[in-house]
This record gives structure tokens, sequence and C-alpha cells, in this order.
């Protein structure tokens, strides 16, 4: 039976005799999901509030990713404060687009709102390489976190492991964010009758720009956590949008929690597939995506969409 | 000088033209009623009033100031509140949450609303601060929406039919608690087609009919002629 199996893929049959491989396997998935669902959890809040499906958002990731380069590479500062940098330059960028472009599209078709983060999309993109050319960038591991961590069974490299454990901190702390706190009230009440929360006396406009800068912050955070090992390079962002949009329709998009469950199912598909199947690793997460929409085309936290809109 | 006075305000939806020409006045501590019948204006000229749609022309002066042109949330943080006809309760946030996301400090000198002081007009609520408002009765979200407002502390009340689907003994109820707001010194504008209501609470009545004010009066004036409610009223 093994022989059969180790015929059709060499890589599920290591998998099923080797439970250390495939713990390994199971923490690649969980860092790399997590990774993705800090940039994929901006997207998806962006879109829940502003109902914007912003392109710009990979390209936000990528300046995160530069931005982290420059401050601890060439400027010598720690990688902490590197990438809170990269967060706080993109809520700078996004404060900016928001005021200017973003206020003038609320009301517009999506068309237009897709051309616009698109047209974004392009001037950032060579706004990159007049900054910081078009050559790959290599971005330490911070010194903390170089070596491996003795997990019991096996030896995991710490820098992946805080990946781990920073996503669902950073879900906790969204949730509570948008639970438990009255700014987080007002985002909810904003998507369900901003007309009505304005009557109130709350100042939507700010919200957006506050929900934007959040969003696009999480985004740099997220390309700076991703820098050591994606290494920063124009083009970066194409293939990321690409996994932000699978995680969010597969999770629902606006929701968090939906969010966080389809970047965890993306890192397990992607990594487990890329074993099992090595030539076509990518059509493992696709596949995903089509049942997912053939099951639940609204996600599978999301709420399907009421009519008449 | 009236608290509000609104002058000759033209408003439409897009190429629609609703209001032609509004023009009344209402003192402090007033309840001032806008009659007629559907599609004449009256939910238009409280949204005018409010911000929430633009007056093409005309002015909106609120104690002295023109409010015409000026944003929603800063027209409500002068002192303006709306209880729109539809409720509009949000759904998912809890009753005590849509309560405290309108809530904002008092004027000076004057006794601030808060939950305590709302659960006391409305007792029917601090039974249920945890039930999301998307599951609330007709009547309960009537109360809520007219709690949410006096969150804000306004010193003038919209208040765009309160009556609406309501059963009879509901309705009563508030009746009596529109009553008691004006009794603690709310301006209060009402928009109804519910006759008796009006009557009960109304200190002058403007009946509205294409966008204009066809009739201006007190209750008791109108209360005295059944040709005007026959006019302008009856189906």
């Amino acid at each position: 039976m093994l022989d059969l199996i180790r015929e059709f893929s060499p890589g599920l049959a290591i998998l099923l005799t080797n439970p250390q491989f495939a713990f390994i396997q199971l923490l690649n998935s969980i860092s790399q999901g997590m990774n993705l669902f800090i940039i994929a959890a901006g997207l998806s809040l962006i879109f829940g509030v502003l109902k914007v499906i912003n392109f710009a958002h990979g390209v936000f990731y990528m300046f995160g990713a530069y931005v982290v380069h420059t401050v601890f590479m060439d400027w010598g500062a720690p990688f902490w404060v590197g990438a809170i940098a990269s967060a706080l330059a993109l809520g700078v960028i996004a404060a900016i687009i928001e005021r200017t472009l973003f206020r003038q599209i609320y009301e517009a078709e999506h068309l237009m709102q897709l051309l616009l983060t698109f047209a974004i999309v392009l001037i950032m993109g060579d706004l990159a390489k007049v900054i910081w050319g078009t050559e790959q960038y290599s971005v330490s591991y911070p010194a903390s976190l170089k070596g491996a961590t003795d997990l019991g069974i096996t030896f995991y490299p710490s820098y992946r492991l805080m990946l781990c454990i920073i996503g669902p901190l950073i879900l906790i702390a969204l949730y509570w964010f948008a639970e438990r706190t009255r700014w987080g009230r007002m985002t909810k009440a904003a998507t369900q009758d901003r007309e009505m929360l304005a009557a109130l006396g709350i100042n939507v406009p700010l919200i957006y720009t506050s929900v934007f800068i959040l969003g696009s912050a999480l985004a740099g955070f997220g390309g700076a956590l991703a820098a050591p090992f994606s290494s920063p390079v124009p083009g970066m962002d194409a293939t990321l949008i690409v996994e932000c949009f699978v995680i969010v329709i597969v999770g629902g998009l606006g929701s968090l929690w939906g969010t966080f469950v389809g970047a965890l199912l993306y890192g397990l598909v992607f990594n487990f597939g890329s074993v099992i199947y090595p030539n076509g690793q990518d059509v493992f997460a696709y596949l995903l995506l089509l049942v997912v929409l053939l099951i639940r085309p609204w996600g599978l936290y999301g709420k399907p969409e009421a009519g008449g809109h | 000088m009236p608290q509000l006075e609104v002058n000759d305000i033209h408003t439409s939806y897009g190429l629609s033209q609703v209001l032609f020409g509004i023009t009344l006045d209402v003192e402090e501590g007033e309840i001032v009623s806008l009659v007629g019948r559907n599609g004449v204006g009256k939910t238009t000229t409280m949204r005018s009033i409010m911000g929430l749609t633009k007056p093409s022309q005309g002015s909106v002066k609120f104690e002295g100031k023109e409010i015409a042109g000026l944003a929603a949330h800063q027209i409500s943080k002068l002192g303006i509140g709306f209880v729109p006809e539809e409720r509009r309760i949000f759904p998912d946030l809890t009753v005590w949450e849509n309560l405290d996301i309108a809530r904002r400090p008092a004027p000076a000198g004057r006794e601030a609303w808060d939950e305590e002081r709302v659960y006391t007009l409305f007792p029917d609520l601090k039974e249920i601060p945890d039930r999301p408002g998307g599951v609330l009765s007709g009547g309960q979200q009537q109360m809520l929406t007219i709690a949410r407002s006096l969150m804000g502390n306004p010193r003038l009340l919209l208040l765009d039919e309160p009556s609406e689907g309501l059963a009879p003994k509901v309705v009563e109820n508030v009746r009596d608690q529109v009553k008691l707001l004006k009794e603690s010194g709310l301006t209060i504008i009402l928009a109804e087609q519910n006759l008796g209501f009006i009557l009960y609470l109304s200190d002058k009545v403007h009946i509205l009919e294409k966008g204009e004010v066809k009739w201006s009066g007190t209750g008791a004036a109108l209360k005295a002629d059944k040709s005007i409610v026959e006019q302008y009223l009856t189906v």
C-alpha cells in the first residue's frame, strides 16, 4: 500500500511515515497562514467598512517590506523598530490616499473604485522603483530570533514560531477593538447605517479614515514581517494580493474570524499541497477557492448579500 | 428669537423637487407638528433641517446660527436630534450599545440624559440592555430610537411619525413619553398622521401639501375647524 502511495506521491508517503516532517509542515502552514492573516485582515477590514476592494493593498505590503529594509538594514535600527516604522509609514500614506482620493469614490460604482485602486498600484509600484531601484534586497532575521527553538519533537526556526504566535495576538487585539471599544461599535454601526450614525453626531468620514489607516498599517506590518523570507523586490505584491483575495473570499469578505480561518486553510492547503504534489502547488489554493465558492459563495463566515443592493 | 427659523427652503432629491419654499419658526419648549398626507414633504423638511438632504436654497437658523449646508454630524453636535420614521436601530448592536454610541455630554446648566434617566422614561429598555437591536419589537425599537437621540442631549428633537406601525396601547405610551419630554424643556418638531396624537401634544400645527405650508395655527384652532381636516388630511 505504502509503495503505491510512494509511487503516486513520494511527499505524501513521507508525511504518513514521518510525524516530525508532518509536524514541520503543519508549523510551516500556520506561520505562512498567520503572516497572510495579518495582511488580509487589513484588506477585509477596509472592505467591511468602506465597501471598497483595495487592489493597492498588495503594494502597501511591498512598501512595508521595503521600509523595514531601509530602517533595519540601512539605518541599523532594531528590526521591531523597522516593523513599527513600516506600519506607521503605511498609515500616513493611507491617510493621504483616503483624504485625497478614496473620499471621491465611495458613492461611485465598483468599476471606478477598481480603476482608482489599480491606478494606485501602478503609481506606487513605479514610485518604489524610483526610491529603492529594481534589485532584490535581503533582510536579516532579527538577532533574537535567528536560531531554532526546541519543541521536543523537533527544532523549528524561532522567527517562524513568532509568526505563529503574533497572528493570533493580532486577531485578539482586532477582535477586542471591534467588540469591546466604543470606536469598534461605531465602526460596526457605520457599516450598517452611516447616515443615521452621522445624524447622531458622529463624524463618519473620520471613522472611514481611521479604518483605512489601520487596515493599511496591517499591510505594512505584514510586509515587514514577511521581508526576511520574501526579500523585497519589485512585483512581490502581485502574488500576495491574489493570495489575500483567495483568503478573504474563502473566509467571507468583511469577517475577521473568517479571514483568520481562511488564512489558516490557505497555509495548510498550500504547504501540504506542495509536499504532496510539488508540480502544482498553486492549484490547491484555487481548488479551495472553487469549492468554497460553489458551496458558500459568500464565504465560510460571510453573510449572504441582502437583495436589492 | 425663535429657537429654529426655517426660511423658504427648497429641497430636491436629484431632479425631483420635494420642498417648494417651507417657512416655519419654532419657539423653545414648544411642540410644533408637521401634518399632511404621505409625500407632502414632512420627512424632507426634517432631513433638510438635519443636513441629511441639503436644501438647494433658503436658510435654516438654529439658535441664531445658520446651519443650512453644515454636515449632519455638525448639526447634531449643535443640539438637534433626529428620530427617523424607519427607526434605524443598529441591528447588530445591543440596546445599551445603541445608546452608548450616541452619548454626548449635556450643555452646561441642563440635566443630562444618561442610561439611568433614559431607562426611567422607558422602563421596558432597562430589562433588555444586552438584546441586539435587530430583534426588538416595533414598540421597543421606537422607544430605543427616541432614547438613543436623547443620549446626545439635544435641545431640539425632530420626531418623524413616532406612532406609525404601533399598537394603539403602545401609541398612548409613546404619546405620554413625548409629553414628558416637552415638560423637561425639550423643543420638539413632530411629523404625524395620527390626528389624536397631534391634537393631544401640539402647541402649533403646520399643514403641508406639495412641499408648501398650506395652513398654520394652534392645535385648538385645528380641532375647531373640521373643514381643514377634511381638505388636507382625509384621504
